[in-house]
């Protein structure tokens, strides 16, 4: 029992990340209706920053050991995102409005590409970590309900609470804000937004810099996880059935998603792996997203689209 | 002005539904064909067969499957890869499993595994549709990557599915040496380019377009969404098993599952879109493209660098491909959403009308 | 004229329509009979082109049955209802704007092809026949529309007043015995209204066709048709010849407001 929890917890963490990443899907699909295969590499691109800033930034100003490079560190990797979200909409988006799903998915392919060829060659290609200072020792808790208890990190714990706070924010941003509101018209209906002075390039700079952002974090909580390094980019393939699961248009939808398809990657591979050998998480989860397809092809919190005629 | 159609007057309905209604394009394919059977092989030496020549044939045949599917059927697929592979491997089985196998029956029954796998794959397009159905086709192509990493049988109980062929032959001829090989993929993709053609021509590519284009509409005609979707996916992905055999067999003689890997399938479809969706010359185009693109990065890159002064690494030298490459897609996509195969056909009613534009 | 109104051919049975909890059509019933032109008019939202989709199988009625030549059918689907021998044309045209005139106007063709795939692909015998038999049938629509000088142009790129008279070539190339056209003379200017107006009323007397017909201008459905249904949210308000719907008080009230 204690082990399946450990497994399940294991679980819910590692679909906290899918959850973040695939919330930049679903922010960038709700307000351009562009299926952003960059947000991979918009992830690692931020996550090398952060780590490579975080080396640097110290080194230049001699703060050696305080949490203020840190934070220099984040602050400038966000103002990076920026500048890519903006170079995004002024060298790409601008030029594929009304482009059909498809030259638009291949688009986003290539600035993946780009973005992994400037981020190698300008923070290196290495493997890098990043230290923000999260506790790392474990915890053991329960351990009167169950033997030995749960061993369980530290880490895990603040990577969650910072995930709750950035879709809590995020959700009152959409709900709440004059920004928030054109971003949903803008998601609705490209012509009707602009034909009542909703600006369009605007809106899509301020959606793919708040992607951005969010990658930035995923890409922090999975740096000082696991390391920065090239194979992070694939993270989008990964965050691609979590979406499908969670509905393409749904905030809720990707962290619930996310959830699901990081418990039951966890489970599958630990419980049926042995059986039927061995790697099965990636075709896991995209089996269950096949599944998903074919009986409710809305997800679970999607909106169901009706033809007409 | 010599490329003109005045004076070419056709009396019949069979003369208007040629694949070249004008005669100096006639001329022109006879003229290429030619050259591909006969000077090419006098001419070029190894390494452009290896490094150019096979890898655009095949995956030019590769991309008209694709072309097929995504082009003319609408129905979008990162899963070409997969589909590949399961060619690669079905050719494989039936070569080493049964006893004195013709090579060309191999590959062929390889494409029809495939496209009995691409039926069932394609199911989802009955239910989904654009960028959702993109994802089912990736279900497939993450699946047959396990497959064939993980369950011995399909390869032979080679180690982590790494299998090899050897001693190609076809009716007494060998297929050993790189002209050999060349001649032998363009004797494939020549047949089924004009099977393709063909298809696109007459009443299936007809059923295909209408469901592309407005499936409602095609439905209130009397055609049936589940038989052209699937004859779509059938099709296609007997061309891309095909195409995936002749990579494993002629082209590396022996490979893994990374050489199908879901890159490839990202290969493909970059090479129909750059190419021309709905355009059997677009795949020819995008095919040479995407070959070309990376070794000429590779050339010129260096030689820049040695032009400026600035010293690039090889490592440098495989980042700013990237970033070319990349960036590249995305301007053709700016610049000619509608592919190559829309400046060629743009080019040649110009070139029809020159020179008095109006 | 010449064309002599037969027997019933076509019986909707109150027919009944919803969506979620949104009433489209409230038992309804109305027949069609052979060779007439019967229109169905009514304000915008009223539920006519619901009914044609109901006819052709596009929606499927909540109740009611569809009767077409004796037959019955409790659910159409698009394809039945093509093989029974419906067409249509469509409010919002809905051509294939990838491929030309000719090759539209040949995909109306495509039940009467017999060939297979491999014959097809192999451009062999039978497909091969077929064809030409076909390209030949097409051309005589393509003349009888006067739509010569475009057949090669693609569909997209034809102003909107020839679109629509393409729409009804890929209908007519059907060879339907039953011809649905969902307001075809919409957005049009008068010579065009005139030239619509012929085509639909040469089809009628030339083919023997039966045409329903929704249509706003009730100039034109007073013209041409031989009776009319008058739908009005959802709901059956008037039947019968256009002059006896044109006095019809519930009518009148529809189209200029309740008069309290």
């Amino acid at each position: 029992m204690g082990f399946f929890l450990e497994t399940l917890i294991g679980g819910l963490m590692a679909g906290m990340l899918y959850s973040l990443v695939a919330l930049g899907f679903v922010l960038i699909f709700k307000a351009s209706g562009v299926f952003n295969f960059a947000q991979g590499a918009m992830v690692l691109f931020a996550a090398l920053a952060m780590a490579r800033f975080a080396e640097w930034i110290p080194a230049w100003l001699g703060l050696q050991g305080s949490y203020l490079g840190t934070a220099a560190a984040f602050v400038i990797a966000g103002a990076v995102m920026f500048v890519v979200a903006w170079l995004v909409e002024r060298l790409v988006l601008r030029h594929l409005v009304n482009q059909e799903g498809a030259t638009l998915l291949m688009a986003t392919l290539g600035i993946a590409y780009v973005l992994e060829g400037v981020g190698a060659s300008v923070f290196g290609d290495d493997i890098y970590r990043i230290n923000v200072g999260m506790p790392k020792e474990p915890v053991f808790l329960f351990e009167g309900i169950f033997p030995g208890g749960l061993l369980i990190n530290k880490e895990d714990f603040i990577a969650a609470l910072i995930a709750a706070v950035l879709v809590g924010l995020l959700t009152l941003f959409f709900q709440k804000t004059t920004t928030g509101r054109a971003l949903r018209a803008v998601a609705d209906d490209h012509q009707a937004a602009q034909s009542i002075g909703i600006p369009l390039n605007r809106i899509w700079v301020i959606v793919w810099c708040v992607a951005g952002l969010v990658a930035l974090v995923a890409g922090v909580i999975w740096g000082s996880k696991l390391g920065v390094q090239f194979s992070l980019s694939t993270v989008a393939l990964r965050a691609l059935p979590v979406v499908i699961l969670g509905g393409l248009t749904s905030i809720p939808g990707a962290i619930i998603g996310g959830l699901i398809i990081g418990v039951g990657e966890k489970l599958s591979e630990v419980y049926l792996g042995p059986m039927i050998g061995g790697g099965i998480e990636i075709w896991f989860a995209y089996q269950l997203a096949l599944v998903f397809l074919l009986f409710r092809p809305q997800g679970l919190f999607g909106e169901k689209i009706i033809d007409r005629v | 002005m010599l490329y003109r159609e005045n004076g070419q007057f056709k009396t019949s309905y069979a003369a208007d539904q040629q694949i070249f209604p004008i005669a100096q394009d006639r001329w022109a394919i006879i003229g290429i064909l030619v050259f591909a059977f006969v000077a090419v092989p006098l001419l070029v030496d190894e390494y452009l067969f290896r490094a150019i020549l096979i890898p655009f044939l095949i995956l030019s045949l590769a991309a008209l499957g694709v072309n097929i599917l995504v082009g003319y059927c609408g129905q979008i697929t990162l899963g070409a890869g997969a589909f590949m592979a399961i060619g690669a491997y079905a050719a494989y089985n039936f070569h080493i499993r049964i006893e004195g196998m013709p090579l060309l029956v191999s590959l062929l029954l390889g494409g029809f595994t495939t496209a009995v796998v691409g039926i069932f794959f394609g199911i989802p397009s009955l239910r989904v549709r654009g960028l959702y159905l993109a994802v089912a086709t990736l279900a497939a192509q993450f699946f047959t990557d396990w497959v064939f990493l993980r369950i011995p049988w399909f390869t032979d109980n080679s180690s982590s599915g790494s299998v090899s062929v050897s001693n190609l032959h076809v009716m007494g001829w060998q297929i050993n040496n790189p002209v050999s090989k060349y001649l032998f993929c363009l004797g494939f993709l020549t047949i089924f380019a004009l099977l393709a053609k063909n298809m696109t021509r007459s009443a299936i590519g007809r059923q295909w377009m209408a469901i592309r284009d407005m499936d409602v509409a095609a439905e209130v005609i009397g055609i049936r969404p589940l038989f052209a979707k699937l004859s779509a996916f059938a099709v296609s992905s007997f061309f891309i098993g095909t195409a995936g055999a002749l990579w494993g067999f002629v082209h590396l003689a022996s490979w893994e599952p990374a050489a199908f890997s879901v890159d490839r399938s990202f290969q493909l479809l970059f090479m129909v879109i750059i190419g021309g969706l709905g355009s059997i010359m677009g795949s020819f185009f995008g095919a040479a493209f995407i070959v070309i693109l990376p070794i000429a990065l590779n050339q010129i890159l260096p030689v820049v660098g040695d032009l400026t002064g600035i010293e690039i690494s090889t490592a440098g030298i495989s980042h700013a491909e990237l970033i070319i490459f990349g960036g590249l897609i995305v301007f053709f996509l700016i610049k000619e959403p509608h592919g190559i195969a829309r400046l060629w056909s743009t080019g040649k009613e110009k070139l029809r009308l020159w020179p008095f534009p109006h | 004229m010449s064309r002599q109104i037969g027997e019933v051919i076509l019986d909707l049975k109150q027919v009944s329509l919803s969506f979620g909890g949104v009433k489209a059509l409230t038992d309804i019933s109305f027949d069609v009979r052979e060779h007439e032109i019967r229109a169905i008019i009514g304000p915008n939202g009223a539920g006519k082109s619901s009914m044609l989709n109901v006819i052709n199988g596009v929606y499927r009625p909540q109740l009611g049955e569809i009767i077409l030549r004796g037959q019955h059918f409790s659910k159409m689907n698009p394809y039945k209802a093509a093989k029974a021998g419906i067409s249509r044309t469509f409010q919002n045209i809905a051509l294939f704007k990838g491929m030309n005139v000719i090759d539209n106007l040949m995909t109306g063709r495509n039940l009467k092809i017999r060939s297979n795939l491999i014959q097809q692909a192999f451009w062999w015998g039978a497909a091969r026949r077929e064809e030409l038999a076909h390209r030949a049938k097409v051309e005589e629509v393509i003349d009888f529309l006067e739509i010569q000088h475009i057949r090669k142009t693609p569909v997209g790129r034809l102003p909107y007043g020839l679109q629509k008279r393409v729409d009804l070539g890929r209908a007519l190339a059907m060879e339907p015995s039953i011809l649905l056209l969902d307001e075809p003379m919409a957005g049009m200017n008068v010579e065009e209204k005139q030239d619509m107006c012929r085509f639909i009323l040469d089809v009628n007397d030339q083919f023997g066709t039966t045409i329903v017909l929704i249509e706003h201008d009730m100039a034109v459905v007073m013209d041409i048709s031989d009776r009319v249904v008058v739908l009005d949210y959802g709901k059956k308000i008037g039947d019968g010849e256009p002059d006896a719907v044109r006095a019809n008080p519930d009518v009148i009230s529809a189209y200029l407001g309740a008069s309290h």
